[in-house]
């Protein structure tokens, strides 16, 4: 009964290019409850991105309807949604931060578009610099910090606004094991903690099973299988690829039906 | 032969009409062709506010604006300038025409210093719910401040050379002092003078230029 956080209806997305159109997301049903984390599965071009950026209309959809919360986004008229899309954090794997201002900056940037007055935002900032442990390096710019310090800057960024989804756009793919995983742990406890919703995009099954509590694998802009990361029984081929895949490579992993790259 | 002293007044004189034309031209290269360069970019592909018909107008005007040599322009505009200062000579007659010249440059140099801007960082900024306004002030322009500035300074540099071509029709300032001295009377002297007194300026913008892109540069 309760209103799940978000929910997709019938949600396409096609791009009419030169070469003709190319249908990046096929019409897609999806509906994600609050605190979940929901992890879309896939090799590259297989749409998880136009999927995830349908949540928060960075890309229009050319069908369907999106909702957030309840409220109808694909409804919304410019402003309205602007607005909305403060309940929503994203970030990225390029971390996208602004190059020119210093890790507080980048912090208060999700605040001063929200028109929040600078004393305020500088004490917010600071409070979720000191949340994702990086106090320290309030004046750094980006290109003085490490892609796991960039990253958490970008987590700061993202958390500021108190956002109740977090969109993740393969987040740790430019970092190492290491620093992986322990971004994920951290995304993991704010998911316990604050009971924050999160579409998670990934290539890698390893960070799929370790954060999601289900994973939808997706192949040709369609979402051809849900696997459920606690009991896992896929019966694709392309499930049981990243399932064993999950286990590590060995020479019996099976390439499903020749994709890749 | 005649010594520096002798000509060191006209010199002062050209020197002062070079920086007035190619000053006026920088001033408005950067009012015009600023703005000029960002409708460019956002109403071009991929841009925030595309429109196919308005950035077709305008990299219409600018390309057909370029793809003068100067020389053809300096006389195409002699109408404009007289309209615009009363006269076809002289260093503010030249302003006008290497204003024309220069506002299309700067502006596609301005679009293409935008376009450098990854779309990732505009993508993070729309995500957090920014409006158009508050991505051109505070992610477009201080991202691309590096660029922009080489870009300034490029343009500042061409345009003291193109102040010299339009010292060919009579626009005062060094080029024209060279061309009077050094090609009419063989005056060796006052040329070089004037020619190491571009290259000092424009040595100068450069460094100047050169040095303010690195200060803000964060990357
Ligand atoms: N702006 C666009 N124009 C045309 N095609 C696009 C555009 N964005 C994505 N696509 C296509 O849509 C498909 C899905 O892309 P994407 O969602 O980025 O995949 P993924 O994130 O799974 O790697 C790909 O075939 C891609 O080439
Ligand atoms: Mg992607």
């Amino acid at each position: 009964m309760t209103e799940p956080a978000i929910r997709l209806d019938g949600v396409a997305k096609r791009y009419e290019t030169a070469h003709g159109a190319v249908d990046a997301l096929l019409p897609t049903n999806l509906s994600i409850a609050r605190g979940e984390i929901v992890g879309l599965l896939g090799f590259s071009g297989a749409g998880k991105s136009t999927l995830l950026r349908m949540i928060n209309l960075l890309e229009r959809p050319t069908a369907g309807r999106v909702f957030v919360a309840g409220s109808e986004f694909t409804a919304l008229a410019e402003p309205e949604l602007r607005h909305a899309r403060r309940r929503i954090g994203m970030i990225f794997q390029q971390f996208n931060l602004l190059s020119h201002a210093t890790a507080r900056e980048n912090v208060e940037f999700a605040l001063r578009i929200a028109g929040t007055s600078r004393t305020e935002r500088r004490d917010r900032a600071r409070v979720a610099l000191g949340v994702v442990g990086l106090s320290d390096k309030e004046n750094a710019y980006p290109a003085q910090l490490s892609g796991g310090q960039r990253q958490r800057v970008a987590i700061a960024r993202a958390l500021v606004n108190e956002p109740d989804v977090l969109l993740s756009d393969e987040a740790t793919s430019a970092l190492d094991p290491h620093t992986s995983l322990s971004i994920l742990r951290f995304l993991k406890q704010l998911n316990q903690e604050r009971g924050m919703t999160m579409v998670v995009v990934t290539h890698d099954i390893k960070v799929a099973s370790y954060i999601c509590g289900r994973a939808l694998v997706m192949e040709k802009g369609r979402v051809i299988e849900t696997l459920d990361m606690t009991a896992p029984a896929p019966i694709s081929p392309l499930g049981r690829f990243f399932m064993e895949t999950a286990k590590g490579w060995t020479d019996a992993t099976e390439l499903p039906h020749g994709e890749g790259g | 032969m005649q010594t520096l002293l002798d000509f060191w007044p006209d010199l002062e004189k050209a020197t002062l009409e070079t920086l007035l034309m190619v000053g006026v031209t920088m001033v408005l290269a950067l009012l015009i062709g600023t703005p000029v360069g960002l409708l460019l970019y956002l109403t071009g592909p991929g841009g925030l506010r595309r429109s196919r018909l308005m950035h077709g107008l305008v990299a219409y005007a600018v390309n057909v604006l370029r793809s003068f040599p100067f020389i053809i322009l300096l006389v195409v505009l002699i109408p404009l300038t007289r309209l615009l200062v009363g006269t076809s000579i002289g260093p503010k007659a030249a302003a006008v025409s290497l204003s024309v010249a220069a506002i299309p440059f700067f502006a596609r140099l301005v679009e293409q210093s935008l376009r450098d801007v990854p779309k990732g960082v505009i993508d993070a900024a729309l995500a957090f719910g920014a409006s158009t306004r508050q991505i051109l002030w505070q992610v477009l322009i201080p991202e691309a401040m590096p660029a922009l500035l080489s870009s300034l300074t490029v343009t500042a540099v061409s345009f003291i050379a193109y102040s010299a071509v339009a010292g060919a029709i009579g626009a005062g300032g060094l080029g024209d002092l060279a061309i009077r001295y050094g090609y009419y009377r063989f005056e060796t002297g006052v040329m070089v003078w004037c020619v190491l007194l571009m290259f000092v300026l424009v040595q100068a913008v450069q460094v100047a230029g050169g040095w303010l892109a690195r200060r803000v540069d964060k990357r």
